[in-house]
């Protein structure tokens, strides 16, 4: 294996961490929003509050270290995309900025009605940041962003892959939230909250498989490099996110969301991972491929010893706030 | 001197995105680096009062630690989000910078990521920890927070200073080759710029919690917890205040033969004098200085540690590669001042209560004065910031890459800045609304905070008395 690819698979690692675990947290946003009035949806939103309050600023640190692997290992590739993407990565960013605030303001809010504008502005940003990343993502994977930056700033974003993509994110978020929750509901002893729960994680889990299933053909039609990988060398992978999708869905029917839990995320990692293998050897589709998008040799050398750094360093560590967020103490209100 | 900095701001065939992404960057930065400063010093203090409170079973002390953890998640979540707003902002403003030095710069970022993950991590551990896990363990988890915003602060502050000295690549035909990450990172002056900004941050974060507890006990909250919860700090910045100037004076040394333009601009040097004078004040008006206090001498002593080497004279450098004058010097110097002023404060508290037995926290002005300690704390280190990125000016990459050459070409940057500016305004009054909302309950007797709209506000005698508010 090159050098430039090891540097791109450990970027990528970071993308599908950050799809998945960010992406719950994200998700949770939909629950949130639509748990109903104050008192309707005071024991759900404090569900959120304890299933994402204490992950979620490490969950967001994996976007960072995407952005700072990418700029620092394909400096152009990344230039050319910022400028071309500036207005889906603004839109994103100002999601990512308000959700942030909006929980952590909501969570010390004095009074309800203070908490009830932090908290929308939570929720609905929640949505937005994935949304407009996933725009983001369609746009690099349908070929839409030109080596040289110097792409449309409006129909690169605006056109049926992004926003297919952008709102198959949403969706995968939610039904991925969806199915965090409902265990940490179940494991928490809260039964009506959970079977609430569950109801709603079935039904987007299945508007997600239609919306993935429906998108295929206009997606196949607007992005012929990506659809031909997608058929082709990523198959397997399509076909694992999808039988993933099911098992996940018929564990939640038969009562099992800690199982299901496992198998929502196999399914969206699978399809993320799908995405990269479709697109390869290209960092940007039909522009430029990794090897000519790879900066100086010493710094990629360097950046590999930073994600052999960050698996000695940081998973541990993140391994164990996750196991912390699931032991007894942890769970009880 | 309108005219001549108006000039230096823009130049013809500037591409329009410049003067915009500038002043985008200084906003951003300039509030990010505040919440910053609390996620690099504010865990050292929460780790003294937390473990104070453990071993010397101090409940007062505990208490502190308690809230102060409470209040860090508040800052630090506003925190990562304008942190991440910086991480976009190197892409999206500086599409010339990053995509030619991207590979240059990045080492330093990559580790950075490292430390805001191992500090994130912690953080989620400890502030859910309370009343989770054994009370020594759970004080453990402090370090790695405390340790990891020492090593991000140098990672972050290594690529400023590789702006500064640029290191670590050569460039032959244009094309930068021979990159050497570890160079760049290890720049010459990355050692001690470090050092500056990272004294700075605990004199930020130390005046300005004291300051919280000094205007207590102006309103005669005058107890332990008060007391403890000023002292902490207080003791924090104190230490921090008296060695900043010698590491200023120590990252200052050589700056005439680096950025010649900066210091000149510093000094407000227009020619070079043999000795130089230290030149407090004043503004350069069509090229000649106005309104100065000149102490002969004193410039080159400090400057250039000699009682003769001169500091060379602004007309010694191209107008095309000066900086902003008038700006950079009344930053540098306000910085200087309040600096200055901070030292000597902590110097005349310390040592009247050591050798005299007198405790200044008995005396209303000095109180007054701290309470306004952490304000002047913070437009210290925004002037040092807008002293050393407005000193460098026109180059992004000194001598290297002009600011010019770095900025996209985008037409609506100003309306970015707009947004930007009335999102973070909401920012700011949530935070503070929020903080001081905290800090009420908190003097009303409630401990834990319950959120608003938990099944727990509808416990008897709790909603009811929140709503009325």
């Amino acid at each position: 294996m090159t050098v430039e690819l090891a540097v791109a698979i450990a970027l990528f690692v970071g993308l599908v961490a950050y799809a998945v675990f960010g992406g719950a947290d994200f998700g949770s946003g939909f629950y949130d929003l639509t748990a109903g009035g104050a008192a309707r949806g005071a024991q759900l939103r404090t569900e959120i509050d304890h299933s994402i309050g204490p992950v979620w600023e490490a969950n967001h640190v994996w976007l960072i270290y995407v952005l700072v692997m990418w700029w620092t290992g394909f400096p152009t590739a990344f230039a050319a995309a910022m400028s071309t993407l500036i207005l889906p990565l603004l839109s994103a960013l100002l999601g990512i900025v308000l959700r942030g605030a909006g929980f952590a303001f909501r969570k010390y809010s004095p009074t309800l009605s203070q908490a009830r504008v932090y908290g929308a502005l939570f929720a609905g940003s929640s949505l937005i940041a994935p949304f407009f990343l996933g725009t983001a993502a369609g746009a690099i994977a349908s070929g839409r962003v030109p080596a040289d930056g110097q792409g449309d700033r409006w129909s690169s974003w605006l056109n049926p892959t992004s926003l297919l993509a952008g709102m198959i994110t949403v969706a995968c978020c939610a039904f991925l939230a969806g199915t965090f929750l409902t265990a940490d509901a179940t494991r928490a002893g809260h039964g009506p909250l959970a079977a609430q729960l569950r109801r709603r994680t079935l039904l987007v889990g299945a508007v997600t498989g239609v919306l993935v299933l429906g998108s295929l053909v206009p997606i196949t039609r607007d992005a012929r490099t990506l659809a031909q990988g997608l058929t082709g060398r990523a198959a397997p992978l399509i076909i694992t996110s999808i039988l993933g999708g099911m098992a996940a869905l018929v564990l939640l029917l038969t009562r099992r969301p800690a199982a299901a839990r496992v198998s929502a995320v196999i399914a969206v990692a699978s399809v993320v991972i799908g995405w990269g293998a479709a697109q390869y050897p290209w960092m940007l589709v039909d522009e430029i491929t990794i090897a000519d998008a790879a900066g100086a040799p010493a710094t990629l050398r360097a950046l590999l010893l930073v994600a052999a750094l960050a698996g000695v360093i940081v998973i541990p560590p993140l391994v164990y706030l996750f196991r912390l967020t699931q032991t007894e103490q942890w769970t009880r209100d | 001197m309108v005219v001549h900095d108006a000039l230096s701001f823009i130049a013809a065939g500037d591409p329009a995105g410049l003067l915009p992404a500038r002043q985008q960057m200084a906003f951003t930065l300039g509030w990010h680096i505040i919440l910053a400063s609390f996620g690099v010093a504010f865990p050292a203090m929460i780790l003294v009062a937390h473990w104070r409170g453990l071993m010397r079973n101090d409940a007062t002390a505990l208490v502190l630690a308690q809230r102060w953890a409470k209040v860090s998640a508040v800052l630090f979540a506003i925190g990562a989000v304008s942190g991440t707003v910086l991480s976009f902002e190197m892409g999206l403003l500086w599409p010339g910078l990053m995509g030619t030095f991207g590979d240059v710069l990045g080492l330093p970022f990559a580790l950075e990521g490292l430390s805001f993950f191992v500090e994130a991590i912690f953080l989620g551990i400890y502030l859910y920890g309370w009343g989770r896990m054994p009370p020594r363990r759970h004080l453990l988890m402090v370090v790695p927070m405390a340790v990891a915003g020492v090593v991000g602060t140098f990672c972050v502050i290594s690529v400023n200073a590789w702006m500064n000295t640029p290191a670590g690549f050569r460039i032959v035909g244009g094309e930068v080759t021979d990159v050497d990450p570890w160079a760049a990172m290890f720049n010459p002056i990355a050692g001690w710029q470090f050092a500056h900004m990272w004294l700075a941050a605990y004199m930020l974060v130390g005046f300005t919690i004291a300051g919280v507890y000094a205007v207590g006990m102006l309103r005669g909250r005058r107890d332990a917890h008060h007391r403890l919860g000023f002292l902490i700090p207080f003791s924090f910045a104190s230490v921090a205040a008296v060695i900043q100037p010698v590491v200023g004076h120590l990252l200052g040394g050589g700056l005439g033969d680096r950025q010649p333009a900066k210091l000149a601009a510093f000094e407000l040097a227009t020619t070079t004098e043999s000795p130089s004078p230290l030149r407090i004040g004043g503004v350069l008006v069509d090229g000649e200085v106005r309104g100065a206090l000149d102490i002969p001498v004193l410039g080159s002593l400090i400057a250039q540690n000699s009682f003769t080497a001169p500091v060379r004279g602004l007309d010694t450098i191209p107008l095309r590669d000066q900086p902003p004058v008038n700006i950079t010097h009344w930053a540098f110097q306000t910085m200087i001042g309040i600096g200055t002023l901070l030292a000597l404060a902590v110097v005349v508290y310390w040592a009247l209560r050591w050798w005299r037995r007198r405790d200044l926290l008995e005396h209303t002005w000095f109180l007054r004065f701290c309470a306004v300690s952490g304000p002047l704390a913070v437009v210290a280190v925004e002037s040092g910031w807008i002293a050393t990125e407005v000193g460098r000016q026109p180059w992004v990459v000194y001598g290297i890459m002009r600011t010019s050459e770095a900025a996209g070409d985008y037409p609506g940057l100003w309306w970015l800045l707009a947004t930007t500016v009335v999102v973070y305004t909401g920012l700011t009054v949530g935070a503070v609304f929020v903080l001081r909302s905290m800090s009420r309950r908190w003097r009303q007797g409630q401990q834990d905070l319950p959120s608003p709209y938990g099944p727990g506000s509808r416990l008897p005698g709790e909603g009811s008395g929140r709503e009325a508010q």
